[in-house]
């Protein structure tokens, strides 16, 4: 078990590092990487080499205290060596998303002024290099993937390994100065420079200290511990807070090994091979995993079948037995072994889960369904509540006590009240500092220390918190009811057929939804039952697949009192994209934007006409735009 | 032309002289000329049944020409067999994909090094000593060459028949390069993709081409003029079975001949332009 560390306000994150690196040197792996089809380890060792002259090497190249850092990239060493790189320094990393848009990643370069930017890719690089001339403050551009580089040879390029050599160089001058640096810094220093998804607005850059990011890592694991011994699987961007949390304030309070994956595609692949002890997703990946079962347990022989419906009956018996806090009788228990010697433990093994003690879900609504589906497989999943500007989450469920229409009780060291109008705030030492260069904003979020967050919700009998999501993003049903569409988006995304739903009806007389299928899933569907079909546009509209659609809303519709149930749909031309705006880089809906970019359907979908004509443009990665037109069915539902 | 078996920079690899070929009455070629050199990317563009792959398949020995001569590093390939022809540093991939449809990609991809492997079925059965050496070596080479240059390590223990069309043609791709050839014939790579995936296509022949680890002299048969004008040192133009033209894309493109007869046609330029 790793040496405890008292995290105080004078400690920083680089000096946590150094102790782990001197206290397991070459003896224990401290990450693995997925290359050429084989996980390549690197001990605690090589990453103090790889992070010591990364950042001597920025510092030969002008890098100084306080100055920004941004990192673009997949999850890979290479990003965390540099985003170490950089707090060691003293500078401050930035993170952008890595499938931002040039204008995304030219706002927060300039935004954040940040003289670094350290890509992966001949990609990141030419995004670097197209925004080079509006951004007079970025000095140079870092890569790490010789690939396709050949012709690059401006001078305020420099590949990784370039800097590491002018580091090492350094290091020879000045054999000191690294661990000088890091101990010249100071809790209470700014340690990141965090700029927020943004549902709403431009993202906003949230300044975290080291004492936050610290505080929030120990309140954490003082909930639910992890061990030296334990594998943790780095996959979510690491500009989203709850990959920071996990991976650099926890990984290192508790020294855990971190896995990267071979490729964003073979993630779920990866998870397999590893079974990491803990893990944090958002409910989009949860929701995929639930997908894919159902998938497979629709192809699977008879005797599989029931094998799964028996032991499926079995795990939701007794995780419901579990949510009523009542106690499992015996013979419930043999059962339950029965149900995981049959299923169980290979459907988890088949995802990952075989190993996991807690897993969370966070950033979004999660829907009751995909809940009770992970604990009737005996896998913990709880829910977590928090944002950016409180260095990663302030609310989970405990062991034991879960219930699934909460997000569970404050971690240690966290307080949550509700304000009179309903709006969830909380305190504790991992609020952040501020939004830099936006005192207006600050002076919004953070009143006497107090983190408004802008949900509203509720604090139940037994002290949990009831999130309603975003103030903004509550219906008003025709009866004056308040209602809030991402617990019908979550019901109906239970289908496997469903991939996205946007629920519609605020003020308005009947609620409306435009849905997304699941491409693959229906598309095999449609092979099953002879339609023919070539695309995704053409497969949405088929009569059959609205038919298909309309079953799974009618199934969701019956749990709902009348005035909340969808009495008109229409299904999408293609699925809802980050790309297109419609999406924040962490999936969540961005409400306000699709209503202006869907003018016609929502309008449309209150008139008496059974289609509509969209005329619009759909855009790239790389910006490039293309005109569609296209007519989409409304189908109507008798409620 | 360089007839040591070493070829520099510059110098012509790959000389085919005074082709002919015929089906019955029909001539496919009729005394074609054609020089690549080393290091350049040269195109073959004409209509359909201008002969393009019957050239192809002359030099890769699945033809035999009935006139002509074809030399290879100064050594006439004329009637070799095709694995014989491989063997020498010609690689290949196909108009119309010829995987091994049950196999998985890596598998697909490993026939490709089956020459070059010295194991056989004595040593290999026991798997010792430098036969494991030598298969750790290609695997290692594979993994970190090919599937890691044409981006398919999520399909790799995929079965080749499952996999989309775009991604079928990146294995063919991937099986020819790993004969580990000095020239491949690279017979309409791009026929059937969308947008993003003739990008990517264009962009590993150029990392074949210009890597210094590879270096590999294309051969390309394409129909996307858009793609052949961008990357191609040279362009060969053919109408049923006759040369139009042979020059830079710049020389070409300014043929009157050619731009009336294929390049002027503006739907055909266009292509996904």
């Amino acid at each position: 078990m790793a040496e405890e560390i008292e995290v105080t306000e004078d400690l920083t994150i680089p000096q946590v590092f150094l102790k782990r690196c001197k206290e397991y040197g070459a003896r224990k792996v401290a990450m693995r990487e997925k290359e050429f089809g084989v996980w390549l380890p690197y001990t605690w060792q090589d990453y103090y080499d790889r992070v010591k002259y990364l950042c001597l090497g920025m510092v030969s190249l002008g890098l100084k205290r306080g100055d920004k850092v941004a990192m673009i990239g997949d999850n890979r060493p290479e990003g965390v060596w540099a985003e170490m790189a950089a707090m060691c320094a003293g500078a401050i990393p930035v993170w952008l998303f890595q499938d931002c848009m040039m204008d995304e990643v030219k706002y927060i370069i300039d935004h954040s002024d940040s003289k670094f930017l350290v890509g992966e890719t001949q990609e990141e690089v030419d995004k670097a290099l197209a925004i080079m001339p509006d951004c007079p403050k970025l000095e140079y551009v870092i890569w790490d993937d010789p690939k396709g580089m050949r012709r690059y040879h401006q001078p305020n390029l420099k590949s990784i390994i370039k800097t590491q050599e002018l580091g090492k160089e350094l290091d020879k001058k000045e054999p000191d100065l690294f661990e000088k640096m890091i101990n010249e810094g100071h809790g209470q220093e700014i340690c990141l420079l965090f700029y927020t998804s943004g549902t709403t607005a431009l993202p906003k850059g949230a300044l975290l200290t080291h004492y936050n990011m610290l505080s929030m890592g120990k309140n954490l694991m003082a909930v639910d511990p992890c061990y030296d011994t334990d594998d943790f699987v780095s996959y979510l961007p690491f500009a989203w807070i709850g990959e920071q949390m996990m991976s650099i304030s926890c990984g290192l309070l508790m020294g855990y090994t971190l896995n990267f994956p071979e490729e964003p595609e073979t993630s779920q692949h990866n998870i397999r091979e590893i079974g990491p002890h803990v893990m944090f997703a958002a409910p989009r990946l949860y929701e995929g995993l639930t997908r894919q079962v159902q998938v497979k347990y629709l192809d699977a022989t008879w005797i599989k079948r029931k094998a799964y419906e028996v032991a499926t009956k079995i795990g939701y018996h007794v995780a419901d037995l579990k949510f009523e806090k009542k106690p499992i009788p015996w013979h419930w228990k043999a059962l339950n072994y029965f149900a995981y010697v049959i299923m169980q433990k290979k459907l988890k093994d088949h995802l990952g889960m075989s190993r996991l003690r807690h897993c969370y879900t966070g950033g979004a609504a999660m829907g009751p369904e995909h809940f009770r589906f992970f604990h009737a497989l005996g896998v913990n999943l709880k829910q977590i509540y928090g944002q950016t500007e409180v260095a990663g989450i302030s609310v989970t469920h405990r062991d034991g006590d879960i219930k699934f229409d909460t997000v569970g009780t404050p971690i240690p060291e966290t307080e949550v009240k509700i304000t009179e109008d309903g709006e969830i705030i909380s305190k504790s030492p991992s609020v952040f500092q501020g939004y830099y260069k936006n005192d207006e904003a600050t002076k919004k979020t953070l009143k006497d220390g107090w983190l408004h967050s802008g949900d509203t919700g509720f604090i139940d009998d037994d002290g949990h918190l009831v999130v309603f999501d975003r103030t903004k993003d509550v219906l008003k049903l025709k009866d004056g009811r308040p209602f809030a569409p991402q617990y019908l988006e979550a019901r109906l995304k239970f289908s496997p057929y469903i991939q996205d739903a946007w629920v519609i009806g605020d003020k308005l007389p009947y609620v409306t939804a435009v849905m997304c299928i699941d491409y693959s899933v229906v598309g095999k569907w449609a092979d099953e039952h002879k339609i023919n079909y070539t695309s995704y546009p053409e497969l949405s509209q088929d009569p059959r697949v609205y038919d298909l659609v309309q079953k799974q809303i009618e199934e969701a519709n019956k749990a709902l009192p009348e005035p909340a149930r969808i009495h008109k749909f229409v299904n999408l031309y293609k699925a809802f994209d980050a790309d297109d705006d419609e999406l924040t880089r962490t999936s969540k809906l961005r409400r306000g934007f699709m209503e202006e970019r869907y003018k016609d359907i929502v309008e449309t979908l209150y008139k008496d006409a059974d289609m509509v004509h969209l005329d619009m443009t759909i855009t790239y990665e790389d910006g490039r735009e293309q005109p569609i037109k296209i007519d989409l069915r409304i189908q109507e539902i008798t409620v | 032309m360089n007839t040591t078996g070493e070829a520099k920079e510059g110098d012509v690899i790959l000389k085919l002289e005074n082709i002919h070929m015929a089906f019955g009455k029909v001539a496919a070629l009729n005394g074609v000329d054609l020089e690549v050199r080393k290091g350049e990317i040269h195109s073959i563009i004409g209509p359909n049944g201008a002969g393009k792959t019957v050239m192809m398949n002359c030099i890769n020995g699945l033809y035999h020409p009935q006139e002509g001569n074809i030399f290879f590093k100064g050594q006439r390939i004329n009637n070799l067999a095709p694995h014989k022809i491989a063997a020498l540093g010609i690689g290949r991939t196909f108009q119309k994909l010829e995987l091994y449809g049950g196999m998985t990609v890596t598998e697909n991809i490993r026939m490709g090094s089956h020459i070059h492997l010295k194991a056989n079925i004595l040593n290999g059965s026991i798997y010792v000593g430098g036969v494991k050496k030598e298969e750790i070596e290609d695997r290692k080479f594979i993994e970190e060459e090919i599937i890691d240059l044409l981006e398919i390590e999520s399909i790799r223990d995929q079965v080749a028949h499952m996999l989309p069309y775009g991604s079928q043609k990146r294995v063919e791709l991937g099986r020819a390069l790993a004969l580990r050839p000095e020239v491949i014939l690279l017979d309409e790579p791009m026929a059937g993709l969308n947008l993003e995936e003739v990008e990517d296509m264009a962009r590993f022949i150029l990392d074949i081409n210009e890597e210094k680890r590879w270096k590999i002299t294309c051969v390309l048969v394409e129909h996307d003029m858009g793609v052949v004008m961008d990357i191609s040192h040279r362009v060969l133009v053919l109408d049923f079975g006759n040369i139009v033209a042979d020059g830079t894309p710049a020389e070409v493109g300014k043929n009157p001949k050619v731009v009336k007869a294929y390049l002027g046609e503006e739907d055909l330029y266009a292509t996904r332009r």
